[in-house]
């Protein structure tokens, strides 16, 4: 059905052990080009350490990953390369301390794409303007709150021209309050189009972007469905056990 | 009683200033070289090959399980046997840079390690290179976790450089032991010595601050 | 006569060596009794004591060790104190130990919780028994790795003695350099003897560091 160019990120038959633990098996998954994931599940059953494995966080101990026609070698070879397509945004935000605002968004594109200052910046400018946060460009993360810290997160990979955004429970470590601004953020994104994987228990984003949603269990794919036939019809009982946890909740 | 007299020491002043400033000198260039060698020393003591890990734990433990005085007689007396006969000066500033180089890798290392594994992975994620990674995330928050450390080290360091004057290294102790044989104020010599030497190190930690507060601050929470 | 570095001459480093334990044992115990008194005036309710304290420390801290040997060396005299050469050097030793064991002993003492002591003083104990009994036994417990950590600084301090002519380790190297015409041999010798003394304590400082953390 999918023509080879409009896929965006294929996963063959990928394993990996941490140690004697096997963390992710067999898993196959194609995601195409402008295509919303949701990936969800119980604690601990791989979904970090599945989207670590596309940017080459974690080394996988079998099968091929391949982003953008490009595949991901042995040992992380081609990992720098397949990073630059890919951005990620952290359950921590882990934006650097010691730079502004301005300059986590302006360090890698100016290391990696060699761009000069004025094009970082104007670059850097117009995706916290997206993401409405360019008024504290100036100040330092630790002067902005969880929320806003996560936004500037998300600008800081967009400026990197990402092919994939991936997104790692990117609201799990904010006040409730602020949870919002951030999802109001990602269905912005979504909207324009990009190609994402997120990972969350937020069912209403789900609902609201994705195009499929995937359940995970005990590092294996359990479902993989449409927002409305997986919240409606789930086929899997550990689906159902899962759903019914956490829509209770 | 005693009769002080500080009179002859003060009159030696200008040797005692001379003797000052190669303080400053031999500790600021040996802290400059020590910083970056130690640098080096702690990359290879994290890097991902074995041999090099084991000998820069090797160099660092060997460095600091021995005195610097016994340091500083092996370099200036015995290198020559192999060949490399260096001047008092030359002796001091190399001692001082290999001993201080040492002390500053373990300190920068548990810098570097109470860094969150997060902030690297978010510069990989970034597309960015290990040393670029290192360099420019890494490093400023590394430094700043243990800066103050830095700076203690530095300034017993800066109090180190009064051995050389064993090997006739022209600095401030060396200079008081001339004003001494001329003078036999020993006690007044060496006080006034320990009071300089007093305000050097409140200078240093006055200076090391300043460059602290410019280079390592960023509002934290 | 040129003699060859051999047995005999290791021989005549190692009895040296036996000054440098004795005198790095004598300084710890003596600067460890005058440290606990440093310390104390340094964390006491009497802002006089933890003023004079706050300076003793910065004296130590802020003069290299040599003056300080100097100075005890040619100011004992002065105070028509006579001692051996020794003895002054222990002397110093010891006032440098005290002012640096009297820093991180402390910092152990403020690391234990304010409650424990005031926790204390609800039980109606006095300042003795609350020091004794309650904040020492923990600060001794948060200070060992960095207490260990000292002596091996001590060990090579003891070193500085050869430059006031005292025939401990390194002054025994220096005399066998003087008539072996081989420094190099020698030095190294003398320094792995050094290392041999001091790297115990080192692992033993690591380790307890380690269990430190560990019980956080
Ligand atoms: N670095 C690691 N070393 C060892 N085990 C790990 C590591 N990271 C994750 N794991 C284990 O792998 C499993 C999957 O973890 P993870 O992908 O983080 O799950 P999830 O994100 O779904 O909660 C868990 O059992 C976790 O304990
Ligand atoms: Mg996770």
């Amino acid at each position: 059905m999918t023509t080879q160019n409009n896929t965006t990120i294929r996963m063959s038959a990928v394993n990996k052990w941490f140690g004697k633990m096997h963390v992710l098996r067999d898993i196959d998954l194609t995601v195409n080009k402008g295509e919303h994931l949701v990936l969800c599940g119980p604690s601990g059953s791989g979904k970090s350490t599945l989207i670590r494995c596309i940017n080459a966080l974690e080394e996988i101990q079998g099968g091929t990953i391949e982003v953008n026609g490009n595949q991901l070698g042995k040992k992380g070879a081609n990992a720098d390369h397949i990073r630059r397509d890919v951005g990620m945004v952290f359950q921590q935000f882990n934006l650097f301390p010691h730079l502004t605002v301005l300059q986590n968004c302006m360090l890698a594109p100016r290391r990696i794409h060699r761009i000069s200052e004025a094009e970082a910046r104007d670059k850097a400018m117009h995706f916290l303007e997206q993401v409405h946060i360019a008024e504290h460009g100036h100040k330092y993360p630790a002067q902005l709150s969880g929320g806003q810290q996560q936004r500037v997160a998300i600008a800081r990979a967009l400026c990197m021209g990402p092919q994939v955004m991936l997104f790692d429970e990117p609201t799990s470590a904010l006040d409730p309050e602020m949870v919002k601004e951030v999802l109001d953020t990602m269905i912005g994104l979504a909207d324009q189009g990009i190609t994402m994987i997120c990972v969350t228990h937020e069912m209403g984003f789900a609902r609201a972007v994705a195009h499929r949603v995937i359940f995970m269990d005990r590092g294996e794919i359990i479902e993989t469905a449409p927002p409305t036939e997986f919240f409606g019809t789930p086929r899997h009982d550990r689906t159902r056990a899962f759903l019914s946890q956490i829509l209770n909740h | 009683m005693y009769d002080f007299d500080f009179a002859p020491v003060f009159q030696a002043w200008r040797l005692l200033a001379a003797g000052a400033w190669a303080t400053v000198y031999i500790s600021a260039i040996s802290m400059a070289l020590g910083l970056v060698f130690g640098i080096v020393l702690t990359a290879m003591r994290m890097a991902p090959v074995a041999a090099l890990r084991s000998i820069a734990i090797g160099y660092i433990e060997l460095i600091r399980n021995t005195p610097f005085l016994v340091q500083v007689f092996f370099i200036y007396f015995g290198m020559p046997e192999l060949g490399l006969r260096l001047n008092a000066m030359e002796a001091a500033i190399l001692t001082m840079t290999l001993n201080c180089s040492a002390y500053i890798a373990e300190i920068v290392r548990s810098g570097v390690e109470s860094i969150r594994k997060g902030q690297i992975e978010a510069g990989r994620a970034l597309g960015m290179s290990t040393p670029d990674v290192y360099r420019f995330i890494v490093f400023r928050p590394a430094i700043r976790a243990v800066y103050p450390s830095l700076c203690s080290q530095f300034i017993l360091m800066m109090l180190n450089t009064s051995l050389v004057a064993s090997i006739s290294a022209q600095e401030l102790t060396y200079a008081a032991q001339m004003i001494d044989n001329q003078t036999f104020r020993s006690f007044e010599v060496y006080f006034v010595l320990g009071a300089i030497y007093l305000i050097l190190s409140q200078l240093f930690s006055l200076g090391l601050g300043l460059i602290g507060r410019t280079y390592f601050s960023y509002p934290t929470k | 006569m040129i003699r060859t570095f051999g047995f005999p001459e290791i021989l005549f480093v190692l009895e040296g060596a036996k000054w440098t334990i004795l005198m790095s044992l004598a300084a710890f115990v003596v600067g460890g009794l005058l440290g606990l008194l440093v310390a104390l005036a340094r964390t006491s309710g009497i802002r006089p004591l933890r003023i004079f304290a706050a300076g003793y420390i910065q004296i130590f801290q802020g003069t290299p060790l040599l003056i300080q040997l100097f100075l005890v060396y040619f100011g004992l005299p002065l105070l028509g104190v006579k001692v051996e050469l020794w003895l002054a050097v222990i002397a110093g030793l010891s006032l440098h130990a005290s002012g640096f064991l009297g820093e991180i002993w402390r910092g152990s003492i403020q690391a234990v919780p304010d409650g424990q002591s005031e926790a204390g003083r609800a039980l109606g104990l006095g300042y003795a028994s609350r020091m004794r009994d309650i904040v020492l036994p923990q600060a001794f417990r948060i200070s060992l790795p960095a207490t260990v950590g000292f002596m091996v600084n001590l060990t090579k301090g003891t070193a500085l003695a050869a430059l006031l002519g005292l025939t401990e380790l390194t002054r025994s190297g220096q005399l066998m350099s003087n008539i072996t015409f081989e420094p190099l041999k020698v030095y190294a010798t003398v320094g792995l003897v050094y290392f041999a003394i001091c790297l115990p304590l080192t692992l033993c400082s690591a380790q307890l560091e380690r269990r430190l953390n560990a019980q956080g």
